[in-house]
């Protein structure tokens, strides 16, 4: 099968690497930071506005532009993109643990504390997770941001947790 | 009844949007739905919307529809619920059909706002208990809080296809599959990253061959196409699924308009024959406009859009906006339509669009 956003609904490993909204190797390493896997010119922008530090520009192609020095990734902009696109990554939080940050609108709940299986683009489970933080406001509009830990080596994988689905 | 100087037929997001704009501007504006609530298919899109923050982006569906709702309360637009418009007399004279009794209504300018019908897609099975159209899924779910079903085979990959599964996710079903014949995924990468992320396989390049089950559907065949999109022997498979939903597009809803005499193109890109139209919505025959799906297919912000761009143009012909002040307000409105149609995604409605407003150019 075809590997790419328009075959599979996963952006592929090149796509990813070309997204202007994916921040370096070197500034993942050095604490938290904004992945933006919008990689699709669409008709959308609140990102941009959601960004206290300015660090996110949309301009041509019509995609999100991150500026990786200004984005202290605070997670303002997950709640904000309306395809659920945007995640955090946190690579500097213990010597073996990461933390990834994304939106999740689902019921129930998971709740601080509690084990989890974190899943890849694909939905498939590649480690097990303790969610760290489950955080929602007003402003966030019913998408709640989860933050889970993970180790270190899954963090550019996991984006996400398993809604405890039969897989086929 | 009394006349209305702008009477619009349908309330979905471009029919509430035309009535907001055309009563914001003094006109005596009446509202007409045959459904018992104004809002069209907005109330059920619980999830938020794309665009700029001026369409509301990062608002739901339903967030949206109740603010217009609100507007057309606090305009005083006069909202007429279960009322169906039968038939169009001498010129401008509407039929309507209220609950018990039949009226006429004589209207100076007419919008047709009447949305779409979704395609249908004939298997062996398809007239089972089970299958059934994302609509109809999507109401169930999101108005009515209903599961029609647990184990839920997805046909069409399109936005529609993709929201639907993730919002069947969300009532607790499970999506065995996202099947599509074509061999890319239509809809926005984003939507489809959501449902691969909850675990949900999509399939291109597949069709559902049959449905079997005995009062109700228990399991589908779905086999993968070729390049010609014929069946390739041998790479059938079962599903075990409860329900087959159907979201493989929409066709403009154009009874009214073709009753009035409009004149129609075939553009596959908006969904069929769309009524020709200008860029003030108007079409080829005067006093008549057409905005949202029945105008050419396309999503609720569009809609919204050619809904606002139609009120001002019926109210600038009747007098209340001269001819600079709705040059300005419509230059905005067609701008931030261009703003909706950017990318690959839009290139298909923007070309057909010109193509239309071209056509209407040339019969002039």
């Amino acid at each position: 099968m075809s590997e790419g956003i328009i075959f599979t609904g996963v952006p592929s490993k090149e796509e990813l690497k070309k997204a202007p909204g994916i921040p370096s190797k070197e500034r993942m390493m050095k604490g938290p930071v904004a992945v933006i896997e919008c990689i699709q010119e669409i008709p959308c922008n609140p990102c941009e506005a959601a960004c206290p530090f300015e660090a996110i520009k949309i301009t041509s192609p019509h995609v999100p532009y991150l500026d990786e020095e200004k984005c202290v990734g605070c997670g303002s902009c997950i709640p904000a993109c309306p395809g659920l696109a945007i995640f955090v990554v946190n690579m500097a939080y213990s010597d073996s643990k990461a933390l990834v940050s994304f939106p999740y609108e689902f019921l129930p709940l998971p709740e601080v504390g509690s084990e989890v299986e974190a899943v890849d683009r694909e939905g498939k489970v590649v480690a097990n997770g303790k969610v760290v933080s489950v955080k929602s406001s007003e402003k966030y509009n019913k998408t709640v941001v989860v933050t889970i830990s993970v180790p270190k080596e899954f963090a550019e994988e996991v984006r996400g947790i398993s809604l405890g689905r039969s897989k086929t | 009844m009394e006349r209305a100087e702008v009477a619009i037929v349908g309330s979905g997001p471009a029919g509430l949007s035309a009535a907001v704009e055309a009563k914001k501007f003094g006109a005596n504006v009446v509202l007409i739905d045959e459904n018992s609530r104004p809002g069209g298919q907005l109330f059920k899109q619980i999830h938020k919307f794309f665009g700029s923050s001026e369409h509301g982006a990062g608002k739901r569906g339903y967030q949206i529809g109740l603010e217009l709702l609100e507007k057309t309360r606090d305009l005083e637009v006069n909202v007429c619920p279960n009322t169906i418009v039968y038939g169009i007399f001498n010129d401008k004279k509407l039929g309507l059909f209220n609950e018990y009794k039949s009226e006429i209504m004589e209207a100076e300018k007419i919008i047709f706002s009447t949305g779409a019908y979704e395609r249908s897609l004939a298997f062996p099975g398809w007239t089972l208990f089970g299958v059934m159209g994302a609509g109809a899924i999507q109401t169930m779910i999101n108005i009515w809080r209903t599961l029609p079903g647990k184990k839920i085979l997805m046909v069409g990959s399109g936005n529609v296809g993709l929201v639907v599964s993730y919002q069947l996710l969300q009532a607790g079903a499970d999506v065995v599959a996202v099947i599509d014949a074509a061999p890319q995924i239509g809809g926005y990468g984003v939507h489809a990253a959501k449902i691969r992320r909850a675990g949900v396989p999509i399939l291109t390049s597949h069709t559902v061959k049959e449905a079997r089950g005995e009062k109700r559907v228990k399991e589908a065949t779905i086999v993968k196409l070729d390049e010609k999109w014929r069946p390739i022997p041998n790479t059938e498979k079962d599903l075990e699924v409860d329900t087959i939903c159907i979201a493989v597009g929409l066709q403009p809803r154009i009874e009214l308009p073709s009753l009035a005499g409009c004149e129609f193109k075939y553009l596959p890109q908006l969904g069929g024959f769309v009524p020709i139209h200008d860029d003030n919505m108007e079409t080829t025959v005067p006093g008549f406009y057409v905005a949202g799906d029945s105008a050419g297919i396309g999503e609720a912000s569009s809609a919204m859009e050619e809904g606002k761009l139609a009120g001002i143009a019926a109210v600038e012909s009747l007098g209340y906006l001269d001819k600079k002040e709705a040059e300005e307000i419509k230059g905005r409105i067609r701008q931030s339509l261009l703003f909706l149609r950017i990318g690959p995604f839009g290139k298909p409605a923007l070309e057909a669009k010109k193509k239309i407003i071209e056509a209407k150019r040339l019969l002039i």
